[in-house]
């Protein structure tokens, strides 16, 4: 666990990668209730909770996004900086190093998606309650969603990196990539905003499986590529 | 003394002789039994590869698909020894390195570091405590302090509080670093992040050394304080397997010298390497080389020569015989000699010649 505290302090230190990571949730997670405060008034209360709905699965695209920074940063960023030779040197296993890289990109990503959900569930209550005339969060759709599919997405994008970062020299071209890769998961999003799919628990057990039998055949993908001599020969 | 005397006496001796021989023979066979006179010697050898052959190499091979990078290696280190491996770019140098420290796999044969196989995982566990690698990219944090670098590779090799504290500090101080142990990495100079590099491979106290071109691109002063740390570290007994290109800084160092391009081409003390390719040099000083004189000399049929503005380095079979008639070209075709002197080979010489395939 050294080395996934040493990963959380360099996250600290650049600054960079720790603006990206606040301040795009948090952006979120301020807008997003403030354009439902604007429809409050000329917009029936369906449609708002559809549109809420919507905008939660926000959440399961954003702790994407992070974890991929995260772990592009991480895993690409270390290959980058040819530190990986010196670190497999240590008499550190192959598996200890991954759950270090993964618990270095997973926890930061999925508390900064759990603060800022809280901001959104808060601010979506105060803008509504007049409207609903009852507390819209929390409720077992956004519980389901924080619990297994953000965790879950989290794992997808950690794992997709650590192969892709075997194949790239350059984070901005793993994030695209990475990105690419979810494009079907983000799609998801227009038809939950015109409501020709609901976000009940059924289709979220029925996405969160999916994501997790993506994730089961990633990982054992990304055990066999990040293997000492795979990473010191083949890596490109 | 009298002779008749001395020959029965003999013969006595000579049947007690026997006697024992039998009595022995006897004790071997029924009492210890052979198979354990061969478990205590194989004890001893093990113990014996264990405590003084550090690192040991038998026939190792590796292969990246069809191509051979080192091809049937083999060597031994014994404790405290400084081993130079030297060759060209691309023989295979940073490969070894890597089998030997069991980063990559090898394709065949056999090592050994202090007696752990470096094919065994578990054993590979153990041999990475007790060895320390500089690879040929330093690979800091550079957005950690030099202080926070080792701290955290201190932590990898689970090195207690009290040790990481002492042991940064002393290394930090050794290498000229402490006042810079809270300034990033990152800022450093290339000879610094070196040194720090130096640093991070002895901070959980390695008993042996894996230096990957400790001073390649550093500035002479650089150089120089890295290799006399190098040196201190062989006054502890450190065994040390240093991968370099610097002919003057393997013979400063080294104990024993690997010349080695894909194969190990020849092993030995860097004096035996020198006297290995022994040639009749003669250096001639001159006020200035002409054309004149080159083509002179060339005309002679001797051996080869080099030579640039002022000096002539010339091959010659037989001294006595070919310096009298060199020199006496020279003064004919205009030349002012100044010295001429007899070139002791070096070990560039012995590199040149044994890497060219001269040998």
């Amino acid at each position: 666990m050294g080395h996934c505290k040493q990963r959380f302090q360099h996250f600290y230190e650049e600054k960079r990668i720790l603006y990206t990571l606040l301040i795009l949730p948090l952006l979120f997670s301020i807008i997003l209730p403030l354009s439902i405060r604007s429809l409050t008034n000329e917009t029936d209360p369906k449609d708002m909770i559809t549109l809420i709905n919507a905008f939660s699965y926000f959440y399961v695209i954003l702790v994407y996004i992070q974890s991929t920074t995260l772990a592009s940063y991480s895993i690409l960023g270390e290959k980058i900086e040819q530190s990986l030779e010196p670190l497999l040197a240590t008499p550190t296993t192959e598996s200890e190093l991954l759950l270090g890289k993964t618990v270095a990109s997973f926890l930061p990503s999925v508390a900064i998606i759990y603060a800022n959900s809280i901001i959104f569930m808060i601010l979506i209550d105060l803008f509504t309650k007049n409207s609903f005339g009852y507390l819209f969060y929390p409720n077992w759709t956004m519980a389901f969603i924080l619990l297994v599919v953000v965790p879950l997405s989290s794992i997808f994008s950690i794992q997709l990196n650590v192969i892709i970062s075997s194949r790239v020299n350059d984070v901005r071209t793993a994030n695209q990539l990475g990105f690419l890769m979810f494009l079907p998961f983000m799609g998801l999003y227009i038809p939950l905003v015109t409501n020709s799919l609901s976000l009940n628990i059924i289709n979220l057990t029925l996405i969160s499986v999916i994501i997790l039998l993506i994730d089961i055949i990633l990982f054992y993908i990304s055990k066999s590529t990040f293997n000492r001599d795979k990473i010191l020969t083949k890596w490109k | 003394m009298n002779k008749g005397i001395l020959r029965p006496l003999f013969f006595y001796f000579f049947r007690i002789v026997i006697c024992l021989i039998f009595l022995f023979n006897y004790f071997i066979k029924n009492i210890l039994q052979i198979k354990y006179i061969f478990f205590i010697s194989s004890l001893f050898v093990k113990l014996r590869s264990g405590l003084i052959n550090l690192i040991d190499a038998e026939n190792l091979t590796r292969k990246f698909d069809d191509l051979i990078a080192v091809d049937n290696l083999s060597f031994h280190i014994d404790e405290g020894e400084v081993f130079g491996f030297l060759g060209p770019n691309g023989a295979g140098k940073t490969t070894t390195i890597r089998m030997l420290s069991c980063l990559i796999s090898k394709t065949s044969g056999e090592a050994r570091i202090a007696g752990y196989d470096t094919s065994d995982e578990s054993e590979s566990l153990k041999i990475r405590k007790l060895i320390g690698l500089l690879p040929e990219n330093v690979g800091l944090y550079d957005d950690l302090s030099a202080y926070k670098n080792l701290d955290f590779y201190g932590k990898l090799y689970d090195c207690s509080l009290s040790k990481r504290e002492e042991n940064i500090e002393h290394f930090l101080k050794m290498l000229g670093l402490w006042d810079k142990r809270d300034v990033n990495a990152g800022t450093f100079s290339k000879g610094m992040k070196q040194k720090l590099a130096i640093a991070r491979t002895l901070i959980h106290d390695p008993e042996i050394l894996f230096l990957d071109e400790p001073t390649a691109n550093l500035d002479p002063e650089s150089s120089k304080t890295v290799r006399e740390f190098i040196l201190d570290l062989k006054n502890e007994n450190k065994t040390i397997f240093i991968n370099t290109h610097n002919l003057d800084e393997a013979q400063r160092i080294c104990d024993k010298i690997g010349i080695f391009n894909k194969k190990l081409m020849a092993i030995g003390s860097p004096e035996d390497l020198e006297r290995s390719v022994w040639s009749n040099k003669t250096v001639i000083q001159l006020k200035r080389v002409t054309e004149k004189i080159l083509e002179s000399l060339e005309s002679l049929s001797i051996g080869k020569f080099t030579s640039n503005d002022t000096e002539i380095k010339i091959d010659v079979n037989n001294p006595e015989l070919d310096n009298p008639l060199i020199v006496n070209t020279i003064v004919a075709a205009g030349g002012e000699v100044q010295y001429v002197n007899r070139l002791s080979p070096t070990l560039e010489d012995a590199y040149l010649k044994i890497v060219k395939g001269g040998k």
